[in-house]
């Protein structure tokens, strides 16, 4: 036999359309069997006790990004966090912060999705396809490895200290996401691209304190991309200048 | 009231795919239930086939030996002229979606890399680590989003609107603002996925309900070869959580607890690396004759990679063992990976040919909702993937053409009766009720898992069969707890669940009916292939009675005569 335990769960729950009520923590007591994750806790709650809590979750294996939460304070995929992994019998759950709430765990990420849209998230080629692959080396590939890990489920965005007090800027993953076509040997893209974050809403409002490489759940650290892209622009204003001194000779 | 030339429903791959065919030339709308890349195109781990001939042991590789590898896989069920299409595309695709971005892992000369896997003569799977899922579909999705394709993320289709063998659109519920919105299309195409989550276990998302097929059929549109259901091999224990063919392609071996690498018995030649229908029934019957281990959550085979050493696991494996460590603390590098086979893949799906045309006159499908069919009665892993992206494209072009003659104006009329209806219906669903969906909805996967399972026989086919009729009966008094239709997922799983019934209906039916073993589907009460009564696909339609009505349908052969499979 199993040993189950009690727990208790209190979730933030609120809804968008009755503004009225205003957020409250509601409690559930839950018996749970060990290696349950907070989403199956989180289901079984909606499928045997309350059927009204809103949260969205896929495919409950942290690959798709749906699940993003504050879990007893820290940011994770609810899918991919142990109950048993707190030293505590209760486990406090509220949405992604820096994000309005439509209802309960579900947030509104529109302003999320339109930051990656903003910085051209694909890749750009100018000369002509090959017939077969794009040849890229081994190493050439690793270099954008840990960017393309990126599941955009925007605990990073939840975590950022940035966006707490400026709504318009880019965030961490739309610059990981740029960094990892800036740095792909394939891409081609001009160097104006990079005008698109160069500025006090892009990557030069970032406070460079890691908490999105803290929060990320499959260790991709925007904080290096932000640094990677300051740096590419910095560079790129110096040939500026330095082209400019040559025309003037 | 919404227009559109073309709505694609589906947001994975098959729809993105089939979404950039066309929003060039056409006014294109694409319904998502989650935001594109949340779809369970992600979850794909291992790799996509295509004869690139890249690795060092795969030079004499070719697309014909991708095609017969692929229609042996099926057992011979497969269409073979529209394997030949798929394999041919497979080598155009991989390159289009390398030429888009895509992130390949890499040989040392530069190449796409290659692996092995089960059911093909050559390492012919293309893959980025284990995430070759989340690298297409990012790359797709980018590619939506740099072409502007208009995209409804959180919408979710209720119904789909068919009237005089023409398809109008769907009515759609708007998640964010819980708004009914009719959607007038010429062409509906559907990329809508599989059925996973009528079982009790599955490697599926959550959102992989079938509802997409159910809605199809419920509008008149036939689906083939139901019956056919993958179990894969290697699900992590407790969560069933994928873990990926590679694991095997990369060497890893299968072993019992007599510390026996039981495949060298059943599958001398391929061991390991047998289709996935052998491997599955294989451990099975190890662990039913007592040869698997205790675990509080079932009995399980171990899935053995240590030799594999950790250099190796960390580059090629690297998402396998972190949902290791994650899910189950076990670190892959040190001790074996406690699996169990579970369903996978729905190889049947709406009735379609090779360009993706239904019957039904502006209704299209591709990918795991639609069976062309191109997997038969087992599908080769790695050829999921390719499917997607295949169908999507060819569908793109199949429907531009048509376009070209003239697809009849869609009518207004139709989308307004369905769109009252759905609202009465959901009228009915918000009011309170004595059955809870979750319940009925595990109900039914029980069901599913226990009568319909990898080992089949007429008696638990016609248990599962007699019990649906009962758990329609039960839905009819399904109640959802709070009425307010925005982020309501309760509601959306009521919704969901009345196609769910009529999924698993006609998986059982088909099932009982087939009194063979063909790939995946296996009688113990007529325990060999029988190529004389059953080498034709199977066709469901609703009946009056609202049952299935079964009906057979020629499979198509080219050049491959059936011959017995042995690996």
């Amino acid at each position: 036999m199993i040993k189950e335990s009690a727990y208790t769960f209190k979730i933030l729950r609120y809804d968008a359309k009755e503004p009225e009520r205003r957020p409250r923590f509601c409690t559930y007591r839950i018996r749970v069997i060990p290696g349950l994750t907070v989403l199956a806790v989180l289901l079984r709650i909606r499928d045997e006790i309350d059927g009204t809590l809103s949260f969205r979750c896929s495919c409950r294996s942290a690959v798709c990004g749906s699940c993003a939460m504050v879990i007893n304070g820290k940011l994770d995929l609810a899918c991919r966090t142990q109950v048993a992994g707190f030293n505590t019998d209760t486990i406090i759950l509220e949405p992604l912060p820096n994000f309005e709430v439509i209802r309960d765990l579900v947030v509104d990420m529109t302003p999320f999705w339109q930051m990656y849209d903003k910085i051209q998230p694909y890749l750009i080629r100018r000369s002509h396809a090959p017939e077969k692959e794009i040849p890229q080396s081994e190493g050439e590939r690793r270099q954008i490895d840990q960017f393309v890990n990126c599941i955009l489920c925007a605990c990073c965005w939840g975590a950022c200290p940035v966006l707490a007090r400026e709504p318009g800027y880019l965030g961490p993953a739309a610059a990981a996401k740029l960094e990892r076509f800036v740095l792909d040997s394939r891409d081609e893209r001009p160097a104006s691209a990079l005008s698109l974050v160069n500025d006090e809403k892009g990557v030069w409002a970032c406070d460079t304190v890691f908490r999105c490489i803290d929060a990320c759940p499959k260790d991709v650290r925007p904080t290096d991309a932000i640094v990677g892209l300051r740096k590419a622009m910095v560079k790129q204003s110096f040939k500026k200048i330095l082209g400019k001194a040559k025309d003037e000779t | 009231m919404i227009d559109h030339d073309i709505l694609i429903v589906g947001g994975g791959l098959t729809g993105l795919r089939a979404a950039v065919g066309l929003c060039d030339r056409f006014n294109v709308g694409l319904i998502s239930k989650v935001y594109p890349v949340r779809s369970h195109s992600i979850c794909a781990q291992g790799g996509i086939n295509a004869a690139l001939t890249n690795n060092p042991d795969a030079r004499d590789d070719s697309w014909e030996k991708h095609t017969f590898d692929t229609i042996k896989g099926s057992d011979f069920l497969a269409d073979q002229d529209a394997v030949e299409i798929m394999c041919k595309e497979a080598i155009k695709i991989v390159y289009e979606m390398e030429h888009w971005g895509c992130p390949f892992s890499r040989f040392p000369d530069g190449t796409i890399a290659q692996r092995p896997f089960g059911g093909a003569a050559y390492p012919r799977t293309c893959y980025s680590s284990d995430i070759t899922g989340h690298v297409l579909l990012n790359t797709l999705y980018e590619r939506a989003v740099a072409k502007g394709v208009k995209i409804y993320p959180e919408w979710f289709v209720t119904s789909l609107c068919v009237e005089d063998g023409q398809c109008h659109g769907v009515v759609a519920l708007d998640m964010h603002s819980g708004e009914l919105v009719p959607v007038r299309a010429g062409v509906t195409f559907f990329g809508t996925g599989g059925y996973g989550r009528v079982y009790q276990h599955s490697t599926n998302s959550l959102t992989s309900t079938g509802s997409g097929i159910g809605m199809a059929y419920k509008a008149g549109v036939p689906l083939k070869d139901m019956e056919f259901v993958q179990f894969h091999p290697t699900t992590l224990i407790g969560t069933n959580i994928l873990m990926t063919e590679a694991c095997r392609g990369e060497g890893g071996y299968l072993v019992n607890n007599q510390g026996e690498r039981f495949m060298k018995r059943y599958a001398p030649t391929a061991k390991e690396l047998a289709p996935r229908d052998i491997v599955s029934r294989c451990i099975q019957t190890e662990i039913n004759e007592g040869r698997g281990f205790d675990h509080p959550l079932g009995r399980y085979i171990q899935l053995d990679l240590r030799h594999l050493g950790e250099k190796k696991i960390q580059e090629r494996l690297t998402g396998i063992r972190k949902i290791c460590i994650d899910f189950i603390g076990i670190d892959p590098v040190d001790e074996p990976i406690p699996i169990m086979p579970c369903q996978h893949y729905s190889m049947g799906g709406i009735d379609v040919n090779e360009r993706c045309a239904s019957e039904v006159r502006g209704f299209y499908a591709g990918g795991e909702c639609a069976c062309v069919s191109v997997h038969g009665a087992n599908r080769l892993g790695g050829n999921s993937l390719l499917e997607t992206i295949v169908f999507g494209k060819l569908a793109a072009q199949a429907i531009s053409e048509d376009m070209e003659g003239g697809i009849p104006k869609p009518d207004e009329k139709p989308l307004l009766k369905l769109k009252d209806e759905v609202e009465k219906k959901i009228l009915r669903l918000t009011a309170p009720g004595r059955e809870k969906p979750y319940q009925l909805q595990a109900d039914l996967g029980v069901v599913m898992d226990q009568k319909v399972g990898i080992f089949r026989t007429r008696e638990q086919l016609k248990q599962a069969v007699d019990k649906l009729p009962e758990l329609k009966e039960r839905y009819r008094h399904v109640g959802v707890s709070s009425p307010s239709r925005h982020m309501n997922y309760e509601l959306i799983n009521a919704l969901e669940l009345e196609y769910m019934l009529e999924v698993a209906h006609t998986i059982a039916l088909g099932a009982m009916l087939r009194e063979e073993s063909r790939g995946s589907h296996f009688r113990t009460d007529f325990n060999t292939r029988n190529d004389r009564d059953w080498l034709k696909h199977t066709i469901a339609r609703m009946g009056d009675d609202g049952g299935p009505a079964m009906s057979y349908k020629d499979v198509v052969i080219t050049r491959y005569q059936p011959v017995e499979r042995k690996y």
